[in-house]
């Protein structure tokens, strides 16, 4: 016999008590609990948000669409930034007051290459304000998931308010779990040393958040 | 980790060596109640934390009622998504197919994240015994593993580590495994976590294999779900060409929208926060995105013998999110140690000896590992019920009775008068003797759970820190465990795995 079909036999030995009539679908879970915690406006919503997120260490600004290209090329500056990675559809104007090296998201770019890159710049599919989270599921503006994960500070813009739902169970609705996702809330960070929180392992150290106001 | 849990001695000798280590004490008892106390406020913060709570149990219950179904399903669907599945019965099958699919790579090396299923099977051994190093990433398992060291808690594994141990650990050997500690590490956390990072790095950068764990397998969508802090779970998951997730069986979920109930009760339980910092899903493979393979291994090992149980069935609910270990006056005294497995405090009490079948003498003494103050049920994000599963193995260790072992059925003998009764002897005689582990679950109890009438009787003696003894002379664990091993065993031979090529 297969390992296969060892586990399922003993599963279904073990379950001799399961009555036969009884479907997978039973027996009911009650879903009762909320759907949002608490009612918020739309703009109230953006600013939950962002109060999580910086609680959470991640640094957040606010601008309008015309105020975008001049703050993403300060934070670059102020940060020193030489070089940045560009996901294939992140809107060209974004990155037009940067002067910085524009590196494609391309397949053949190696972990060394991107390690030797100093940002990313990216766009989300959307943010969770009450857990302060912000979601890619590598579509265009987003790339490749090891974009945001090998340079060490990542710029990611979230378009507010049509970006931001209020919870997790409003936010997997929206997302196809036929892409790879990454939920991100706040830099990476260990407590494994005396319980004292380190911001920044492995993941970026510095993660801003532009919540990009409709224009 | 280097060490391999198997074989450990009876949870009373454990925790009587564990209990005198001043240090370790102070450690833990500073780890579990600051945890505690922000997990209370972050659950606090949710209204519907009770509805929560019993949708996540139900889904669980719905699950494993079914499981045969939806493991059926979940295989479909990671095919389906360009995935491969394998089944391996126990932990042997579990290691042979990892290493054959490590072997067939050409690869010598893997880089791990931090995964209690392998941890359960002696992966990193098993590895070893092939010729291929497995580097661990998690920050606390890379303590442990450069420490030749066991882990002691779920969540935060080298809680017996204070910083400055951890810094001679570094800079003793980061230099044997790749890059060496930078020069002058100081013993602030910061810069601990830089010179992990910059080690690691180098270990990611090249690496072609990935190992892990999940915490969810969605059987609708094939979608598996790993929740981590340092970002080391996304550097294994997507970086490496090839990717193999090893899982039990029973962490597998219905629906894509159940996600909703269990990415919300597991970090406010596990580190406390709204969110922890990174979450990865995945399906099967994508194209030019993460590895090219994904490998699924799905792990029985003793799992399928503990369903067969339909009162401790509720173990496989467990979700491993450690807030019954923070909460328990037991777990707190004894140390992570003592439980003798991958799976540490009230959790492991009732797995263990599940998993592995209650005639060993650890096994059969760790269902006393317990006051049965029941803080731990209150804290459970899916209400597993520890003390009537306790309360359950007990009477199966003193009565016999039937269980299921390698599923067959099988009738256990009353252990009368033998060793497994004296183990469990010594575990109530040890609770007893540190009234203070007693005293601290009846306090909580009388907050909590109207549990009562099966609690232990009263303590005897009066145990106060000035009855103290020395402490454990400084040698890591495993030669201690070794040592002390060394002399349990009647043969005398020693069945130590060397784990962890150095
Ligand atoms: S038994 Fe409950 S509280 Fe303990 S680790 Fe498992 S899920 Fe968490």
């Amino acid at each position: 016999m297969s390992g296969r079909d060892v586990v399922l036999a003993r599963i279904r030995r073990a379950l001799a008590d399961v009555p036969r009539g009884e479907g997978p679908s039973d027996p009911p879970v009650p879903r009762d609990y909320l759907r949002v915690h608490g009612s918020r406006t739309a703009g109230q919503n953006v600013d939950l948000l962002a109060e999580n997120l910086a609680e959470y260490r991640a640094i957040v600004h606010r601008c309008g669409p015309g105020g975008l290209p001049v703050l993403i090329a300060r934070l670059l500056a102020e940060r020193g930034a030489r070089s940045v990675v560009v996901p294939a559809g992140l809107e060209p104007g974004w990155l037009a007051g940067a002067e910085v090296t524009r590196v494609p998201d391309v397949p053949s770019a190696t972990a060394r290459e991107l390690d030797a890159v100093d940002s990313v710049v990216t766009g989300c599919a959307l943010a969770i304000a009450e857990t302060g989270t912000i979601v890619l599921d590598a579509g265009p503006d987003q790339g490749r998931r090891r974009i945001t994960l090998v340079p060490d500070h990542h710029i990611c813009v979230v378009r507010v308010p049509g970006q931001v739902v209020s919870s997790v169970p409003e936010a997997l609705p929206r997302l196809s779990p036929d892409r790879p996702l990454t939920w991100i809330s706040g830099p990476s960070a260990t407590s494994d040393i005396e319980l004292d929180r380190v911001e920044g392992v492995h993941g970026p150290r510095t993660l801003e958040v532009i919540l990009l106001a409709a224009g | 980790m280097s060490g391999s849990h198997l074989g450990m001695p009876a949870f009373p000798r454990a925790a009587a060596v564990s209990t005198r280590d001043s240090l370790l004490r102070a450690n833990l008892a500073h780890a579990t109640h600051t945890i505690r106390d922000k997990r209370a406020r972050a659950v606090a913060e949710l209204d519907d934390w009770a509805q929560l709570r019993a949708a996540g149990a139900a889904v669980k219950d719905r699950t494993l009622r079914h499981l045969d179904s939806y493991l059926e399903q979940l295989e479909e669907s990671v095919i389906a998504a360009g995935g491969r599945v394998h089944w391996a019965a126990d932990a042997e099958e579990a290691n042979r197919i990892v290493t054959r699919l490590v072997r067939e790579t050409g690869e010598r090396e893997v880089v791990k994240v931090k995964s209690m299923a392998t941890q359960e099977i002696g992966l990193n051994e098993a590895l070893a015994e092939a010729g291929i190093r497995a580097y661990e990433t998690d920050l606390a398992e890379l303590i442990v593993q450069l420490g030749d060291d066991l882990p002691s808690h779920i969540l935060v594994p080298a809680i017996h580590r204070n910083r400055s141990e951890i810094r001679d650990i570094f800079r003793r050997e980061m230099g044997s495994w790749g890059r060496p500690a930078p020069d002058g590490l100081s013993d602030s956390p910061a810069e601990l976590a830089e010179a992990a990072r910059l080690h690691l790095r180098e270990k990611f950068l090249t690496a072609k294999v990935g190992i892990s764990g999940a915490n969810f397998m969605v059987a609708e969508s094939g979608t598996l779900v790993v929740v981590e802090s340092e970002g080391n779970g996304r550097m294994c998951l997507t970086l490496p060409e090839t990717l193999i997730s090893v899982v039990g069986i029973e962490k597998t979920v219905p629906t894509w929208q159940d996600l909703e109930i269990f990415l919300q009760l597991l970090p406010r339980s596990s580190t406390a926060e709204r969110m922890n910092p990174y979450t990865t899903t995945w399906t099967g493979t994508t194209d030019g995105d993460g590895p090219r393979t994904f490998h699924l291994v799905l792990l029985d090992n003793g799992r399928t013998d503990t369903l067969a149980d339909t009162v401790g069935r509720q173990a496989l609910r467990c979700i491993r999110c450690s807030a019954c270990l923070n909460v328990c006056p037991v777990y707190e005294r004894a140390g992570g140690h003592a439980y003798g497995s991958p799976y540490p405090g009230p959790i492991g009490a009732i797995l263990t000896p599940q998993l592995r079948g209650i005639e060993g003498s650890l096994e059969a003494s760790l269902p006393y590992a317990s006051s049965l103050c029941g803080a731990c049920y209150e804290v459970c994000p899916v209400a597993i019920d520890i003390p009537e599963v306790l309360v359950h193995l007990r009477e199966r260790v003193v009565e016999g009775g039937p269980v299921t072992r390698r599923g067959t059925r099988t009738v256990l003998k009353p252990a009368k008068g033998h060793a497994a009764e004296r183990a469990a002897m010594r575990a109530a005689t040890w609770a007893f003797d540190h009234p203070g582990a007693l005293r601290g679950g009846m306090r909580l109890a009388s907050r909590t759970r109207r549990l009562h009438p099966r609690r232990l009787p009263g303590p005897g003696r009066a145990w106060s820190d000035s009855r103290e003894l020395p402490a454990v002379p400084a040698e890591s664990f495993r030669d201690w465990w070794r040592r002390t091993r060394g002399e349990q065993r009647p043969d005398g031979s020693s069945t130590e795995q060397r784990g962890g090529v150095k």
